[in-house]
C-alpha cells in the first residue's frame, strides 16, 4: 500500500535540495499545489480563512487563560465575561510570593535528571537495536512499546508500596526513576529511528579505521544523530514536566511539583481564578515555548520516530 | 560464512534476523560477539523490566490477596475472590463502560477534527505558520491546567465563557461538569488531543509526492477522488498510527477526570484508571484495587496487541520501502 518513495536518504522533507522529486519546489510544503489552485483562488482564500478560524477557536481558552491571569479577581469571576479592564501583574506577583518555587525547582530537576538518564540509556539500547543490532531486535522493540500500554494506575499500589519501604516516598529520587522509565520506550524508539539513517558507509569507514565503539560513538555517530538526540529530549521533557499523577500519588510537601501546586492553589483556597490562570500559565509556558520552537522535532517524538 | 565479521553493514541493519552464522570453530567468539552486541542494551532493558514488570508482577499477587488498609484483621490469600467481587461490582462495570467509551470518543473526533486541519493546513496560504502554531498549543498546555481551564473558566455554570456564549444565542444555562459529565471531559480531552492527530496527519500529507497529485489532477481527478484514492490510501499509516498512540494515551486519562468531575457525580464518569485509584487511595481496598489492574493490564494487552501487530507490519513495510 505505501507506493511511497520517501525513504530516500533524506526523508526530512524540509531541507532537501537533494532534487530526486524534480516537482518538489525548495518550498517543502507545496508539493505540487493542490489541484484546486486551477479553478481560481476564491476557494483557496476561503479554506486559509477557514483555517484561521478553527485555529483561533482553539486557541482561545488559552488566550482567555493569559487574559484572566492579568485580571483582578473580581474582574475574573464576572458574568458576563469582562473583556476590558486593566491588565495587572498582581497575580503573577502573588504566585511567586506564595512558594511556587521550590514546586519549579523540584519539577526543574525531577525534569532535566530523568531526561538526562533516559538519554543516558537509550541511545546504547537504540544502538544495539540498530546499527549493530542484537538477535531479537523486533521482539526487543516491541517489549519496549508495550510497556507503554501498561495502564500507569495497575502498577500505583506495588510502587507506592515498595517506596515506602524503601523510605522514598515524597523523595524527587523516586519520581525521577519512574520518569525514566516512563520515557525510557519511547525514547528508545526514536533514537532507533534516528541511528537508521545514519549511511552505512560512515559506519564501515570507522570500522576500517579501527575505531572503538566508544570512539565511533562520540566522533562519527552522536555528531549525526544529535538532531535526534534534541527532539528525544524535548519528548521526554515534555511528558515529565506535565506528569501528574506519580506526583499526586508519591509526593507531599518535599518533593511536590508544579502540576501539585496547581492543584493545590485550586484546592486549599478557594477558588482564586485569576491567581489560577496567572500559576496554569506559569506551569505551562516551558513546554509550550518549547514545543513551539521545535514543530518539527515535535512530530517526530510523538511518533516515536515513526513519521519524519 | 567467513563475512560474519561484516557487522554493522547496511544490509544487516534493520532486519529482523541479523544474519551472523558462527563458524562453526568460533562457537566462544560468536558468543562473544553476542554479548558485545547485547551489552549496550542491557542498561535499559533492565532499567524497563524493574520498574514495570516487578510492580506489576506485586500487583497479581495483591490481587490474590485480601489486603485492606482499614480492616485490621491482615490479610489471607483468597484466590480469585477479587476478580469475581469486581465483576458483581457495577461501579467497576460502569468505570469500564466510561473507559471504552471516552476513548472511542475522543480518539475518533479527535482524528476526523485532525484530519480536516491537516487538510486545511496543507495548502499555502497567508500566516500558516502561526495557524500551526497556534493549533499545537492545546497539547502543550500542562494537563491539569488544561483541564481547570475548562472546569472553571469554560465550563462554570455562572461565569465560565461557554454559558455566556450560549446565552447570547437564547439557551439556558448549563451546569456542564455535573449535568454533562463524560461530555464535558470528551471535549477538554478533544482539545488535547486534536493537535496531535493533526500533527501526525499532517507529516503524512506532506509526504506526498505531488507528481502523483499532479498527474491526477491532469487525468481529470476531482479534488474528492484524488482524495479517496490516492490520499486516503497512502495516509493510512498515519492514521492507525495516530489512532493507536492516542488510543494507549487517552485510555489512561486520569488528569481531566479527578479535576474536572472527580468521577461524578456519585460514579457517572469515572473511567477505570480513576476508579482503581480511588479504591486504592481512597478507599484502601488494596486487594480489589490491584485485582482491577490485572483485568485492566489483561484487557488492554490483548486490545492493544491486535493494534500493535498491525502497525508493526506498517512501520515495517515503511522501513523497508
Amino acid at each position: 500500500m505505501s507506493t511511497v518513495a520517501d525513504a530516500s536518504p533524506a526523508p526530512s522533507p524540509r531541507p532537501s535540495p537533494a532534487g530526486s522529486a524534480a516537482t518538489r519546489t525548495s518550498a517543502p510544503d507545496a508539493p505540487a499545489i493542490r489541484p484546486k489552485r486551477a479553478r481560481g483562488t476564491t476557494t483557496g482564500h476561503l479554506l486559509g480563512i477557514l483555517a484561521w478560524i478553527v485555529g483561533l477557536i482553539f486557541f482561545a481558552p488559552v488566550a482567555w487563560m493569559v487574559l484572566t491571569s492579568f485580571k483582578q479577581e473580581s474582574q475574573a469571576a464576572s458574568n458576563p465575561p469582562t473583556f476590558l479592564f486593566t491588565p495587572t501583574l498582581d497575580q503573577y506577583k502573588a504566585v511567586l510570593a506564595s512558594g511556587a518555587g521550590s514546586y519549579l525547582l523540584n519539577s526543574v530537576i525531577a525534569t532535566a535528571c530523568s531526561t538526562l538518564l533516559v538519554l543516558v540509556l537509550a541511545i546504547p539500547a537504540a544502538y544495539a537495536l540498530s546499527i549493530r543490532p542484537v538477535k531479537k531486535t523486533q521482539d526487543v522493540l516491541f517489549f519496549f512499546i508495550s510497556t507503554k500500554m501498561l495502564p500507569v494506575v495497575a502498577v500505583i499500589m506495588p510502587i507506592y508500596v515498595i517506596a515506602g519501604q524503601l523510605r522514598m516516598l515524597d523523595n524527587l529520587l523516586t519520581l525521577i526513576v519512574l520518569y525514566t522509565a516512563m520515557n525510557l520506550p519511547i525514547a528508545v524508539w526514536m533514537m532507533r529511528s534516528f541511528f537508521l539513517e545514519v549511511p552505512g558507509e560512515v559506519l564501515e569507514a570507522a570500522s576500517i579505521d579501527g575505531a572503538s565503539l566508544m570512539r565511533t560513538m562520540r566522533t562519527v555517530l552522536l555528531p549525526m544523530v544529535a538532531p535526534g538526540v534534541a527532539a528525544t529530549a524535548l519528548i521526554c521533557v515534555i511528558f515529565a514536566w506535565n506528569e501528574f499523577f506519580f506526583a499526586l500519588n508519591l509526593t507531599a510537601a518535599n518533593a511536590a511539583t508544579v502540576p501539585i501546586y496547581l492543584m493545590s492553589t485550586m484546592t486549599s483556597e478557594g477558588l482564586f481564578l485569576a491567581r489560577l490562570s496567572a500559576a496554569s500559565v506559569i506551569a505551562s509556558l516551558p513546554v509550550v515555548l518549547a514545543g513551539w520552537i521545535a514543530q518539527k522535532q515535535l512530530v517526530r517524538g510523538l511518533s516515536m520516530g515513526a513519521v519524519k | 560464512m567467513t563475512t560474519a565479521a561484516a557487522t554493522g553493514t547496511p544490509q544487516s541493519r534493520g532486519s529482523s534476523q541479523p544474519r551472523r552464522t558462527a563458524p562453526p570453530r568460533g562457537a566462544a567468539q560468536s558468543r562473544a560477539d553476542g554479548w558485545s552486541r547485547r551489552l549496550p542494551l542491557l542498561p535499559a532493558f533492565v532499567f524497563v523490566v524493574i520498574c514495570t514488570q516487578i510492580p506489576f508482577l506485586l500487583t497479581i499477587w495483591y490481587s490474590l490477596r485480601s489486603r485492606n488498609l482499614l480492616r485490621p484483621e491482615g490479610e489471607e490469600f483468597v484466590g480469585l475472590q477479587n476478580f469475581l467481587d469486581i465483576f458483581r461490582d457495577s461501579t467497576f462495570r460502569g468505570a469500564a463502560l466510561n473507559s471504552i467509551l471516552i476513548t472511542l470518543a475522543c480518539v475518533a473526533v479527535a482524528l476526523l477534527l485532525g484530519l480536516g486541519l491537516a487538510l486545511l493546513l496543507d495548502r499555502k496560504f497567508l500566516g500558516r505558520g502561526i495557524v500551526r502554531t497556534l493549533l499545537i498549543t492545546p497539547f502543550l498546555i500542562m494537563p491539569v491546567a488544561g483541564a481547570m481551564l475548562w472546569s472553571i473558566s469554560m465550563f462554570d455554570p455562572t461565569y465560565g465563557l461557554v454559558n455566556w456564549l450560549i446565552s447570547l444565542v437564547g439557551v439556558g444555562p448549563v451546569d456542564w461538569t455535573s449535568q454533562l459529565p463524560v461530555f464535558s471531559i470528551v471535549v477538554a480531552l478533544v482539545w488535547q488531543w486534536t493537535p496531535f492527530m493533526m500533527l501526525l496527519l499532517l507529516a503524512g500529507l506532506q509526504s506526498q509526492t505531488g507528481d502523483v497529485l499532479e498527474a491526477a489532477s491532469m487525468d481529470g481527478a476531482s479534488p474528492w477522488q484524488t482524495f479517496r484514492h490516492i490520499t486516503l490510501p497512502h495516509l493510512r499509516f498515519y492514521i492507525e498510527l495516530s489512532v493507536l498512540l492516542g488510543a494507549i494515551y487517552v485510555v489512561n486519562t486520569f488528569d481531566q477526570i479527578y479535576l474536572m468531575t472527580a468521577g461524578g457525580p456519585g460514579t457517572a464518569s469515572a473511567n477505570l484508571p480513576f476508579y482503581i485509584y480511588q479504591r486504592a487511595f481512597l478507599g484502601f481496598d488494596i486487594g480489589q484495587s490491584a485485582a482491577m489492574g490485572v483485568v485492566t493490564v489483561v484487557a488492554t494487552i490483548i486490545i492493544s496487541t491486535l493494534a500493535l501487530r498491525l502497525i508493526f507490519r506498517s512501520i515495517n513495510a515503511k522501513e523497508q520501502s
